[in-house]
């Protein structure tokens, strides 16, 4: 069995949320909060919220889509933000871009829904991350199995979800580590593909669990 | 004297059947850091009250975690906590017109406490109004001053707010119930849910049987749909909406409703509204309203479990944490959007949002043709109580924040 050099180390992470000075009523408010909120709330309402509400993998996609569709009851617009994909982002600068094209254009194309008052407000919110290491090491196949089928789904979703803008890279923690540290490229390359929106925390878990036991049995 | 609270120690692994091993392991790796450095809560009631309820669970499993916490109540006589009843309600809202001799008894007892209390921990949290200008007792650098604030602050007396305010700025930071809830403040706000055990009594799994007497002993047909609202008799609560909900969809399924809380005996607007409530009832053998005695935990989890469908039908709110319950045992739930409710009530994914009478009788009408549904909302509600509102993501949040104060963040 190969065995690393560089191990790797498991971590969770636990999220403070930052209540913002800002809040919307209206749609061009929500537009004007997306240009001017920091990174920790584009963060917070995208990536973390995808997080804490892994369990609904149907139709949540971000806090920004879910407020348009039951605040604004804007369900075209709801959609587009919805299909934001956030594994297409290595930077909070590029998704920001692209929220904003996408709600910019929206109110450019239908002006009277863009000052329309919502049910209830979008307050901007920030993640404040505080990580901590779990003592846990992997050097083989194997004890990186058992790391992964012991994380809490704040750990797990560190290093599978988060990972991205820390990496730069259009891949996660697992697979990043499977390539470079124990040279599994097509593994790395299958679970860099389960979906994080179609799957919970624990079922993306258990797909990467299978996977990782199908390269041990071929050992 | 103030009292300084001992609790018994829960086993923090008793959660770990319920949230998996690698929930507690998360625990403990955060706490790591902060072992052995100390932490005082302090509020004003050791007993009654969602804030000793939470502190009565929160402490013994901190020290578990091997924090130096202590818990330690305030003292005052009763005009004080008239005072502060007045003080609670105008922050809420309600017309008040403060005396200058209010803000005395205040200052006079925060006073005494600031001699009673040690207050020289490391992390020093406040819970709530009462105790707020204890913080005149803080040294310049000394320490981190926290104020836990569990009302809604979104529509305040001015009087009240503006002389709390210069207390509260003060701190490090605040924390608060919902976003809407807090106030412009020139120190960091933080989201703080409140939160439920899943091993209270309120809460914990019960027997078939005991929840077939409980239905029993309330004369309610187990084989009929149930729709249930567990909430003191109070206006804001809406129980006479309520009933008008449940007489619409009485007109499609054969339906009975419960309308349980606190017992009105010592609340005067309480006798009223229940007089209310059975006027509106009008003898309906499918209508139970039934008046739980002070505390009766088994008896609102049996009637929460044994329901078909929650209601939780607020004009105004805090975070009802009713809410949290019902989802938590996999219930549907047909809420109104007020308050705190839309942050456990993610509308069609955990739950159905209503903002009339006749929005929430279609919305229980919806579930009861739609069980399926009502099944996966119920799933899913329970997901979303075990990712943000039980006692241990409390006690993660609290982690939280002392690491993010100890970094200087």
């Amino acid at each position: 069995m190969n065995t690393a050099e560089t191990p790797f180390e498991f971590v969770t992470v636990s999220y403070l949320t930052r209540i913002g000075n800002q809040s919307a009523g209206t749609l061009a408010e929500l537009l004007t909060g997306l240009e001017n909120c920091s990174d920790a709330s584009i963060f917070h309402h995208t990536y973390q919220t995808l997080g804490s509400h892994h369990f609904l993998t149907e139709g949540f996609s971000n806090d920004f889509a879910q407020w348009v569709l039951s605040d604004t009851n804007r369900n075209d617009l709801a959609e587009q933000l919805a299909a934001l994909d956030i594994r297409d982002y290595v930077s909070i600068a590029a998704l920001r871009r692209d929220l904003c094209r996408v709600v910019g254009d929206f109110c450019a194309a239908f002006p009277h829904f863009a000052g329309q008052s919502a049910l209830e407000r979008f307050y901007f919110c920030e993640s404040v991350e505080v990580t901590a290491p779990l003592g846990r090491k992997a050097r083989t196949l194997d004890e990186f199995r058992e790391g992964i089928a012991h994380l809490s789904h704040a750990g797990f979703y560190f290093h599978f979800i988060s990972s991205r803008l820390r990496l730069k890279l259009q891949t996660n923690d697992f697979s990043h580590w499977l390539a470079d540290g124990l040279g599994l490229t097509t593994l790395a390359d299958s679970v860099n593909h389960v979906d994080i929106y179609t799957n919970t925390l624990d079922s993306s878990r258990s797909k990467l669990l299978r996977l990782i036991d199908r390269e041990r049995r071929k050992a | 004297m103030s009292e300084t609270l001992a609790l018994a120690r829960i086993p923090l692994d008793d959660y770990a059947e319920l949230l998996g091993e690698g929930e507690i392991e998360e625990l403990r790796a955060l706490a790591k850091p902060l072992r052995g450095r100390s932490i005082e809560m302090i509020n004003s009631t050791a007993i009654g009250g969602g804030v000793a309820e939470i502190l009565n669970r929160l402490v013994p499993l901190a020290e578990e975690l091997e924090l130096n916490i202590k818990w330690d109540v305030m003292t005052g006589g009763e005009d004080f906590f008239d005072v502060t009843k007045a003080f609670h309600n105008a922050l809420h809202g309600a017309p008040y017109h403060a005396s200058p001799r209010d803000f005395e008894i205040f200052l006079a007892y925060n006073e005494r406490n600031r001699a009673i209390l040690p207050l020289d921990a490391e992390f020093v949290v406040i819970h709530d109004p009462q105790p707020a200008a204890v913080i005149e007792a803080r040294k310049p650098g000394s320490n981190y001053w926290v104020w836990r604030c569990h009302i809604d602050l979104s529509r305040p007396n001015r009087a009240v707010w503006d002389f709390l305010e210069k207390f509260v700025s003060r701190y490090n930071g605040a924390m608060f119930s919902a976003p809407e809830f807090s106030r412009q403040l020139p120190i960091p706000q933080y989201l703080f849910y409140p939160a439920i055990d899943p091993l209270s009594e309120k809460n914990q799994e019960l027997e078939p049987e005991f929840i077939a007497q409980v239905l029993a002993r309330f004369r309610i047909d187990p084989q009929r749909p149930i729709l249930t609202q567990i909430s003191r008799f109070d206006r804001l609560k809406d129980p006479v909406g309520v009933i008008r909900a449940y007489r619409i969809v009485k007109r499609y399924f054969d339906c009975q409703l419960v309308l349980a809380g606190g017992s009105a005996s010592d609340d005067p607007e309480g006798t009223i509204v229940l007089k209310e409530v059975l006027r509106e009832a009008d003898n309906d053998p499918d209508v139970r309203v039934i008046e739980l005695p002070a505390w009766a935990p088994l008896e609102v989890n049996a009637l929460q479990r044994a329901s078909t469908v929650v209601i939780q039908k607020s004009l105004r709110e805090g975070f009802g944490l009713t809410v949290s319950e019902a989802l938590w045992k996999r219930k549907p739930v047909v809420a109104s959007a007020v308050g705190g409710i839309p942050i456990q009530i993610i509308h069609k994914h955990t739950g159905l949002l209503a903002h009339s009478v006749e929005g929430t009788a279609y919305q229980i009408r919806f579930l009861l043709s739609h069980p399926e549904i009502a099944a996966k909302l119920g799933e899913h509600g329970h997901q979303h109580v075990k990712e943000n509102f039980l006692i241990t993501q409390k006690l993660k949040r609290y982690l939280t924040l002392f690491l993010t104060l100890a970094r200087g963040s």
